[in-house]
């Protein structure tokens, strides 16, 4: 629908007010970082990462492009809804059932000349650490913890603390209903994900015997429905939320127990609701969020202006319910987040030692000053001290070899100790001989 | 930062040749928390744990024994499955005998808060087992699961003794027949 006509005629003017922030030294650029004739070639040649490209993402996309970032890469999983259409905008009836990705990559890099936008049909896990080290900055518009904690932990330990630029920023938005927030994180320089975790409001459980036996409200027959019923008469081998079948059966369920009950209100919409824990999306406050998040990126990549993250404020929230309210804050990062508060450090070893030998040296070393270290590889218990029913398994264990036990250079071993019960250490292993 | 970036490219060509030889095997934060967990187990003389696979150190089977109270002289037996996401999600703690407890119903579900809605990252896997073993020893009327055992135990407490001593011998209350869990 739009014409050739509505793009000003020529790269300079259609940047003209972009450029006016990427080449000028204003009052709040930094003077010993900022060269305003490097900003636009730089820009151009960095690889930005946008996980999601639901509602946050797609405005997130829009806006990035609009930024003047030109190599972009969106990584989504999902197939694109017809509930999706109300606010993510670069999907129509049509593209119901395709790849978000896929479209929203094509869709943007028509609209807008000059971007190239290359879709990842999967899922974040799918992709490796080597993936990931390819990007300079990534933004997240995603609408589940697992999913933020995963990259969150990827990019913290990509770090190597000997080159500046295994520091990949992160920039987070999320939204819930009216509220949402943006934050910056600078993996283990600044607070993580991980030691935000408590910024989440957890999910309101209800107690199992209120469940069990007088239930207060529509959404408790539900739970009931969900949690007990489905589990005594199991009518499907496995509970698909997304399968009318079983959402109808469980609001069957749900409204004969609060009939009995004398409980209104149990709908099929509520029952979704319930079972699949949906919060509605409000695209105003997507659109709030994704352009936080898009400002942060130009101003980290452009150092035109500070930036949420070093050294102050990294966390910026966002609140619609009462007319509009943000406060911006610096959120402390955690001395024992398990996450960037406790990266591997090296440990040299020599392969040919028993594991005997190694819990010994853990114990002997001034560092750790262990006094029973108990030592499991990922996906391998090692030596537990304890319980005993795992000692004595993993006791033999002891007089074979690091090599014989499939441990290879650069895995990561944890130790714990309940002599230091608040803390667990990582070692990366480092073999002083090649076995 | 702009800087950074510009050096990157360097850095990564480096870090291809370093990890030609393979993935690297990281220790998850759940995993390592678990093992912390269970190093500060303090099972006593009454618990014990068995791991059917012990490099799998999420799922665990809890034996408990209670020596005194009403539950004496037997001994129960709970699956323990830590999800991923541990400590920010609860583990799962199922009975795996038909009992007859106000607390427990007899498809093993247990009703203790902390295994769910009191649930917090600072609680360990030794507030759970001692949890557990709590409920042997003061079952608690007022949180039913088992609304039968429950009412029973309130009403008089003499005839859940009962109840509770034929349950254990593999005996028949309110026309349910119980497993035998007495050694």
């Amino acid at each position: 629908m739009a014409s050739a006509q509505a793009y000003p005629s020529s790269e300079p003017e259609r940047w003209k007010y972009l450029d006016r922030i990427r080449t000028r030294a204003g009052p709040f650029t930094n003077d010993g970082i900022f060269d305003g004739s490097m900003v636009a070639g730089q820009m151009d040649k960095m690889k930005i990462l946008v996980i999601g490209a639901g509602g946050l993402g797609c405005e997130i996309l829009k806006n990035l492009a609009l930024s003047g970032f030109k190599d972009i890469h969106v990584i989504d999983m999902d197939t694109i809804d017809i509930s999706n259409l109300n606010r993510q905008f670069l999907f129509r009836q049509a593209d119901v059932g395709s790849s978000k990705a896929e479209v929203a990559a094509r869709f943007v890099e028509q609209r807008v000349r000059g971007v190239r936008i290359t879709p990842h049909n999967c899922r974040i896990q799918d992709k490796d650490e080597d993936f990931y080290m390819g990007f300079q900055l990534v933004v997240c518009g995603l609408d589940s913890i697992e999913a933020r904690r995963w990259i969150n932990a990827t990019l913290v330990n990509m770090v190597d603390d000997a080159v500046e630029d295994s520091y990949t920023p992160l920039i987070d938005g999320g939204t819930e209903g009216f509220k949402g927030q943006a934050r910056v994180v600078i993996p283990t320089i600044t607070s993580c994900l991980e030691c935000q975790l408590d910024m989440h409001a957890p999910r309101a459980a209800v107690p199992l015997c209120t469940l069990a036996t007088i239930p207060r409200q529509p959404e408790h027959c539900v739970e009931w429905a969900h949690v007990i019923a489905w589990d005594q008469e199991k009518p499907f081998p496995e509970l698909d939320k997304d399968d009318p079948a079983h959402i109808g059966w469980l609001y069957q369920k749900a409204l004969a127990r609060a009939h009995e009950f004398r409980i209104s209100g149990v709908t099929y919409a509520l029952t979704q609701g319930v079972v699949k824990n949906i919060i509605p999306a409000i695209a105003a406050t997507n659109s709030v969020i994704a352009a936080a998040c898009c400002n942060e990126a130009l101003k980290i990549s452009s150092s035109c202006a500070p930036a949420l993250g070093y050294p102050d404020d990294n966390y910026m929230m966002y609140s619609g319910n009462d007319a509009i309210y943000t406060y911006t804050f610096k959120h402390e990062q955690k001395d024992d987040c398990p996450v960037c508060g406790n990266l591997a450090r090296e440990l040299d070893v020599d392969p040919a030692w028993t594991l005997g030998e190694l819990v010994e040296s853990l114990a002997a070393r001034p560092a750790a000053q262990l006094r029973k270290p108990s030592v499991r590889a990922a996906g391998k218990t090692l030596y537990m001290q304890s319980p005993a029913s795992l000692e004595a398994q993993t006791r033999p264990n002891l007089e074979r070899t690091l090599s014989d036990l499939g441990l290879r250079e650069g895995d990561e071993i944890g130790v714990t100790d309940p002599a230091f019960a608040t803390v667990s250490f990582k070692f990366k292993l480092k073999f002083t001989k090649k076995s | 930062m702009l800087k950074i970036w510009s050096m990157k490219k360097d850095q990564q060509k480096a870090d291809n040749e370093n990890t030609a030889a393979g993935k690297k095997k990281k220790v998850t934060a759940a995993q390592l928390r678990v093992q912390r967990d269970l190093s500060e187990l303090s099972l006593g003389d009454t618990m014990r744990t068995e791991f059917p696979d012990p490099d799998d150190i999420l799922s665990f089977i809890l034996f408990i024994e209670p020596d005194e109270g009403m539950y004496r002289g037997s001994r129960f037996s709970f699956t323990f499955n830590i999800p991923p996401h541990f400590p920010h999600e609860p583990p799962k703690v199922q009975c795996r005998e038909k009992i007859y407890h106000p607390n427990i119903d007899l498809e093993g579900k247990v009703c203790l808060n902390i295994l769910r809605e009191d649930w917090k990252p600072v609680l360990n896997l030794n507030a759970v087992i001692v949890g557990l073993q709590f409920l042997f020893l003061e079952p608690n009327a007022s949180d039913p699961l088992n609304k039968e055992a429950a009412e029973d135990l309130r009403t008089n407490r003499e005839v859940f003794k009962r109840n509770v001593r034929a349950a254990m011998s593999g005996g028949r209350v309110g026309g349910v027949t119980f497993d035998k869990t007495i050694k």
